[in-house]
């Protein structure tokens, strides 16, 4: 049972056999959106897709249409599609990578149509052997059956698309990060400004960098219009959207929904999706848009999934990784988890991220065994305050790339909504939950 | 041998070639050297160096910033479980625990017979089938202890290695379109 009767827009063909085969694909309607957007001009396109108010989905939430926009005027432009898909409990990327790799490519062609890219690239986190595997025998045969190549269509355009595999480093999700990588270079993000992406990016040219499920959409966008787009969810927050639903629930997986619609409870208890929490325990607290974000607890489950709802809440609907923790959660350790994350794979550059994002897991690692002490609570929270300062959302930035001030998002979660549960591992030596 | 083959140095060509900057192809490069040895051996490191027109430290510099690339053997199997939040919450810890017994090896080695590498890794966006692991970057899910020893048991026994190549092969299609012409979009400058 479909939660609204919106249509699935970027998981229609999941499940449907060899999903990923060209013949599938054109069986159930593709590569009709690049037939049609190639009869219209560029500029019609652009409009289309900023009527469709489509947020980009990979973390930011940056309206699509307005980024083709933006592009400073020069050439060539490049278009880099980012399939780097490592925020934790994210998984929707690498389903669509490996489920549905034509309907990738065909809303990269359409975009680099739309904003003249010269070439367009395809970067894969290198860990998705299979997603490499299916990403390239799209490529293959979309190029033997004319739909990528010299004079597409008989159109008299012409691109060609190269799938990059990444090599592990969650940094190269940060776009910046993604183009030092691209140029065969270590991931570090760049200082913006001037390194925007749209001014100085892929070779100091121009440059849009899309998610993958942002790509997903626009062939349906460019046949259905994107009125039809926004038509469905709730003002700026248009269309379908999937959420990776992981942790306690009874059911994880990913589950395309309608925006603003729908709520974390439906994400969490619907039988269509999360199927409630296991063991049928309480819902102790969630993670509602990656490591990235800021927690909430089970009085917010009535929150539409609508990114400025979800921001005027003190959060952020993130990367659409929804983890939901159930009574049996140790807080510590959830938090302690995550923190190590960010320590693991801060790149460096920064002292805020680099030092703070080791200090960090440690304090809280020696709370989490026991050894801690009165005033880590203090310690932990003066850290963050120095990585992000005044410990807001959205974050002050003193980085050169968002993951330092999200650092503190998870451990400030945790202490103010269970600071008790803190005291108890300092005072009694451990962790209650053993 | 392990400077690039004949065969290998044509791949790299092809990849030189599908970007506007050479050094682009680096990473894709160090793929298919690590292919064929299993890690990247100062030999290889050295050979695409001069492929690429890069210095064997600038290659190195790239190389080593990236979890995947191993500039030191590595065991036919690189098992990678991963522990991020979404696994831990479902016993990811007790399954890396499991597998440092039965492989007798902590996170971080390898097996006296070189087998197996062991790891533990950050999220590898198969959470929906926590806790989950890669072998050779080839996904499972939803692994008990029972299922991990099972899996063990067909990798010594070789009754997956149509699934799970050796270590190093990550991508077995390879581009076959639009090779040497990739110089049609070429940009003039
Ligand atoms: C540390 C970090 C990691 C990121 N990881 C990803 C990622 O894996 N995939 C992704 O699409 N965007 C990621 N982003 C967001 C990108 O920088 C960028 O906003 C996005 O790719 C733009 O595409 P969109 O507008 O279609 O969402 C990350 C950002 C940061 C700061
Ligand atoms: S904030 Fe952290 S990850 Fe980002 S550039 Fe600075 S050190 Fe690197
Ligand atoms: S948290 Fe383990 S695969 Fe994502």
């Amino acid at each position: 049972m479909p939660l609204t009767d919106a249509p699935r827009i970027v998981t229609a063909r999941i499940g449907v056999p060899e999903s990923w085969r060209l013949e599938t694909y054109v069986a159930n309607g593709g590569y009709e959106g690049l037939r049609k957007a190639l009869t219209m001009p560029p500029e019609k396109l652009v409009e289309e897709v900023t009527a469709a108010s489509l947020l980009g989905r990979g973390g930011a939430g940056f309206e699509a249409g307005r980024k083709w926009s933006m592009l400073r005027k020069a050439e060539p432009v490049y278009l880099v599609v980012n399939g780097d898909e490592s925020e934790p409990a994210t998984f929707k990327d690498h389903m669509l990578l490996e489920n549905d790799p034509h309907q990738i490519v065909e809303g990269a062609l359409i975009t680099a149509y739309a904003v003249r890219a010269a070439r367009a690239f395809v970067y894969v986190r290198g860990e998705f052997a299979l997603g490499l595997e299916r990403m390239t025998a799209a490529v293959n045969e979309a190029y033997e059956r004319g739909f990528i190549g010299p004079n597409i269509l008989g159109s008299g355009w012409s691109i060609d698309l190269v799938v990059h595999p990444g090599a592990g480093a969650y940094i190269c999700g940060d776009e910046t990060g993604l183009l030092e990588s691209l140029e065969g270079k270590r991931g570090f993000p760049r200082i913006k400004p001037p390194y925007f992406p749209a001014v100085y990016g892929l070779y100091d040219a121009p440059t849009v960098v899309n998610n993958v499920e942002t790509m997903s959409n626009i062939p349906w966008i460019v046949l259905n219009g994107g009125a039809a787009f926004a038509g469905l969810g709730e003002g700026r927050s248009a269309g379908t959207r999937i959420f990776s639903v992981a942790g306690h629930v009874k059911r994880p997986g990913n589950y395309e929904v309608e925006m603003g619609k729908t709520t974390f409870r439906d994400l969490f208890y619907d039988p269509a999706c999360g199927g409630g929490i296991r063991g049928d325990n309480g819902l102790k607290a969630f993670i509602p848009g990656g490591a990235s974000s800021y927690w909430l607890g089970p009085d917010q489950l009535d929150l539409a999934l609508d990114q400025d709802k979800v921001g005027q809440a003190g959060t952020m609907l993130g990367s659409g990784s929804v983890v939901a923790m159930d009574e049996t959660t140790c807080m510590v350790r959830a938090a302690w988890r995550i923190t190590r994350f960010f320590a693991h794979e801060s790149c460096g550059q920064c002292t805020p991220c680099r030092e703070g994002s080791g200090w960090l897991e440690k304090v809280l690692r020696r709370i989490e065994t026991g050894a801690g002490r009165d005033d880590d609570l203090d310690l932990l929270l003066d850290v963050c305050d120095n990585i992000a300062p005044g410990l807001t959302w959205p974050p002050q930035q003193t980085t050169i790339c968002p993951l330092g001030p999200s650092i503190p998002s998870s451990i400030v979660s945790a202490i103010r909504m269970f600071r008790d549960e803190f005291l108890v591992h300092v005072k009694e030596g451990g962790c209650p939950h053993g | 041998m392990a400077r690039l083959s004949a065969e290998n140095v044509q791949r790299a060509r092809n990849l030189i070639a599908l970007y506007p900057v050479p050094r682009s192809a680096l990473v894709p490069i160090l793929h298919v050297a690590q292919e064929q040895d299993g890690w990247l051996t100062p030999e290889a490191v050295e050979h695409v160096a001069e492929l690429l027109d890069l210095t064997p430290a600038q290659v190195h510099g790239t190389a080593t910033f990236y979890d995947m690339l191993f500039l030191e053997p590595v065991g036919r199997h690189l098992v990678s479980i991963c522990t991020n939040i979404a696994c831990m919450l479902n016993g990811a810890y007790e399954l890396l625990e499991h597998a440092e017994e039965q492989l007798g090896v902590k996170a971080g080695s390898t097996t006296a017979d070189g087998e197996f590498t062991l790891e533990e890794v950050e999220c590898i966006a198969d959470c929906g089938r926590a806790p989950c692991l890669a072998v050779n970057w080839r996904f499972f899910g939803n692994v008990s202890p029972g299922a991990f020893d099972e899996l063990v048991d067909d990798l010594r026994a070789g009754g997956l290695a149509g699934d799970v190549p050796p270590h190093g092969t990550l991508c077995r299609v390879r581009r076959s379109v639009g090779l040497e012409a990739a110089a049609w979009d070429r940009d003039p400058e």
